[in-house]
C-alpha cells in the first residue's frame, strides 16, 4: 500500500474485513450512526461502485468466465476506481470514510484461489493504508449458520471455481477455510484489530468504538446534513 | 523442452513449460504500420507452413466491450483504467495466447504489455508498480519495435485518420489543441519506449524506409526463431 498514507489527510479511514456471515457490515453501520451522533461527517464506500466495471464483473460471474487472475484484476479495477473517487477525495475533505471490505479481501480470497501473494500485494500498492482495519473472526461453521444455507451462497463466493466441489455449502466450507487462514496470516502483517465475532453485537461495537475513539483525536467535525 | 517463462510469478495453473509455439510481439506507435506488417507476416508464416494466431489489444471477451465504453466516456480514473487494461490483457493471454501456444501456434500479437505499461507510465503510474502488475505475462520470443519519430508519426496521421482523442493524449491536458498534445504525448511515449527497448532487448526497426524493405528486415530478425532447434 501507499507509503504516503492517510496520515497526510485530515479525514480517517476505518475498514472492516471478515468472511460473509461474520457480521462486519452490521458493525460498520452501527459505527457510522455513532460517528454521526458525535458530530463527524461520514462517507460510506462500497464495492462495485463503478457501473461500468460492475457490468463487466457481473457478466463475467454470470457466464463463469473469470479465472483467478481476471477475478483478481477486475476487482482491483473496481477498487482502484473506488479509491480514486470515493476514498481519497473524501479523506482529503476531512470525512470519516468507512469501507465494508478493503484490499485485504483481495489478499485473502485471491491467494486462496492460487494467485501469488506478493503479486497481489503489489497490485494494490495504490491503496491508502487505513487508520484501523478491523477483522471480524468467525469459524466457517458459525458463518454458514448465519448465512442460512446453500441458497444464499454464490458460485464464486463458495470458491467452486477453485475447489471443483459440486456441493455449494461444502465448497464454501473448504474455500472459506483457506480464506480464513489468509486473514489470520495478515493480522500481524498489517496490524489488523481482531474482533471475536461470536460475541454479542453490543460487545463487539463497544470494542470497535474504543479503538476508533482513540484514532479520532484531531479529526474535523462537520455540520449535520440538512 | 519449452523455452517459455513468465516475467514473475505468472498465471495460476499454467505451466510455462507446457507451452510450445512462438510468441512474436509487434510494438510501435499508432500509424507506424503495425497492422500492415502483421498481415504480411501472417501470410509469410502460413505460406511457410505454420499455424498462426494474430491478436490485438482491447478485444477480450471479458472486458473488450467495457473498455470501449470507458475510452468513449472517459469514466474511469487513471489507475482504474490501467488495471482495466491489465484485466483485458489477462483474459486474452489466458483464453487466446496460452491455448494457441500450447497447441504449437505462432502467435503474432499487435502490441503487448509494453504499450500498456508505457501508457500507464506516461499517465503518472509508478513504473515499478505497473511492471509488477504485468509479471503474470509470458516473456515473448521476440519483440519487433517499429520505430518512427514524432515528425514521421504526425505526417502519417494527418494523411490517414487525422488526430484522435486518445492517440493525442488529450486526457492529459498537454497542449492547446490535438496537434500540440499529440506531439508532446507521442514524444513522451517514445522516451518510455526507448528506455524499455534497452531494458527488454527489443529488435528496433526504423520505419522510414519502404514497406518492402521494412518487411524484409523484420523477416531477417525472425529467421533465427524458425530454425529447428
Amino acid at each position: 500500500m501507499r507509503s504516503d498514507d492517510q496520515s497526510g489527510f485530515p479525514g480517517r479511514l476505518f475498514i472492516v474485513e471478515g468472511i460473509d456471515g461474520s457480521g462486519k457490515s452490521t458493525q460498520l453501520s452501527l459505527l457510522q450512526k455513532w460517528l454521526e451522533s458525535e458530530g463527524y461527517g461520514t462517507y460510506f464506500s462500497k464495492w462495485n461502485s463503478s457501473p461500468l466495471v460492475r457490468d463487466v464483473t457481473r457478466r463475467g460471474k454470470k457466464k463463469r468466465m473469470l479465472t483467478p487472475m481476471t477475478f483478481s484484476l477486475i476487482h482491483a479495477t473496481d477498487f482502484a476506481d473506488r479509491s480514486e473517487r470515493h476514498i481519497i477525495p473524501p479523506l482529503k475533505a476531512g470525512a470519516i470514510v468507512l469501507a465494508d471490505r478493503y484490499a485485504y479481501t483481495a489478499f485473502a480470497r485471491d491467494v486462496a484461489r492460487g494467485v501469488n501473494a506478493r503479486w497481489v500485494r503489489n497490485l494494490y500498492r495504490f491503496a491508502v493504508t487505513p487508520t484501523i482495519g478491523f477483522y471480524f473472526r468467525i469459524s466457517v461453521d458459525d458463518a454458514v449458520k448465519r448465512i442460512g444455507g446453500r441458497d444464499a451462497i454464490s458460485y464464486y463466493e463458495a470458491g467452486m471455481d477453485r475447489t471443483r466441489i459440486d456441493d455449494t455449502e461444502e465448497s464454501f466450507r473448504v474455500f472459506q477455510s483457506s480464506v480464513i487462514d489468509e486473514y489470520d496470516r495478515m493480522v500481524d502483517e498489517f496490524g489488523l484489530v481482531v474482533i471475536d465475532a461470536r460475541q454479542s453485537i453490543e460487545d463487539q461495537q463497544v470494542q470497535m468504538r474504543e479503538a476508533v475513539a482513540q484514532a479520532l483525536a484531531g479529526a474535523p467535525k462537520m455540520e449535520p446534513r440538512a | 523442452m519449452s523455452h517459455f517463462e513468465f516475467y514473475g510469478p505468472g498465471l495460476p495453473a499454467v505451466e510455462a513449460s507446457e507451452l510450445k509455439g512462438k510468441l512474436i510481439v509487434v510494438e510501435g506507435a499508432d500509424g507506424v504500420g503495425r497492422s500492415t506488417h502483421i498481415a504480411l507476416l501472417k501470410e509469410w508464416f502460413e505460406n511457410t507452413g505454420y499455424a498462426v494466431l494474430d491478436t490485438g489489444m482491447t478485444r477480450s471477451a471479458l472486458a473488450g466491450k467495457g473498455l470501449k465504453v470507458a475510452t468513449k466516456g472517459n469514466t474511469l480514473g487513471r489507475i482504474a483504467m490501467s488495471v482495466f487494461y491489465a484485466t483485458d490483457f489477462a483474459d486474452r493471454l489466458e483464453n487466446e495466447i496460452v491455448p494457441a501456444l500450447r497447441a504449437g501456434f505462432v502467435v503474432l500479437t499487435d502490441r503487448y504489455i509494453y504499450s500498456l505499461m508505457a501508457r500507464a507510465i506516461v499517465r503518472g503510474a509508478d513504473p515499478r508498480w505497473i511492471r509488477g502488475v504485468y509479471e503474470f505475462a509470458l516473456k515473448p520470443d521476440i519483440v519487433i519495435y517499429l520505430r518512427a519519430d514524432v515528425d514521421q508519426l504526425v505526417r502519417r496521421v494527418v494523411q490517414t485518420t487525422g488526430f484522435n482523442y486518445w492517440e493525442s493524449g488529450m486526457d492529459l491536458n498537454l497542449g492547446d489543441d490535438m496537434y500540440d498534445s499529440f506531439c508532446e504525448y507521442q514524444g513522451r511515449l517514445l522516451d518510455v519506449f526507448d528506455s524499455m527497448s534497452r531494458e527488454y532487448g527489443f529488435h528496433v526497426i526504423e520505419t522510414a524506409a519502404q514497406i518492402e524493405d521494412v518487411c524484409d528486415r523484420i523477416r531477417n530478425h525472425l529467421a533465427p526463431l524458425l530454425m529447428p532447434a
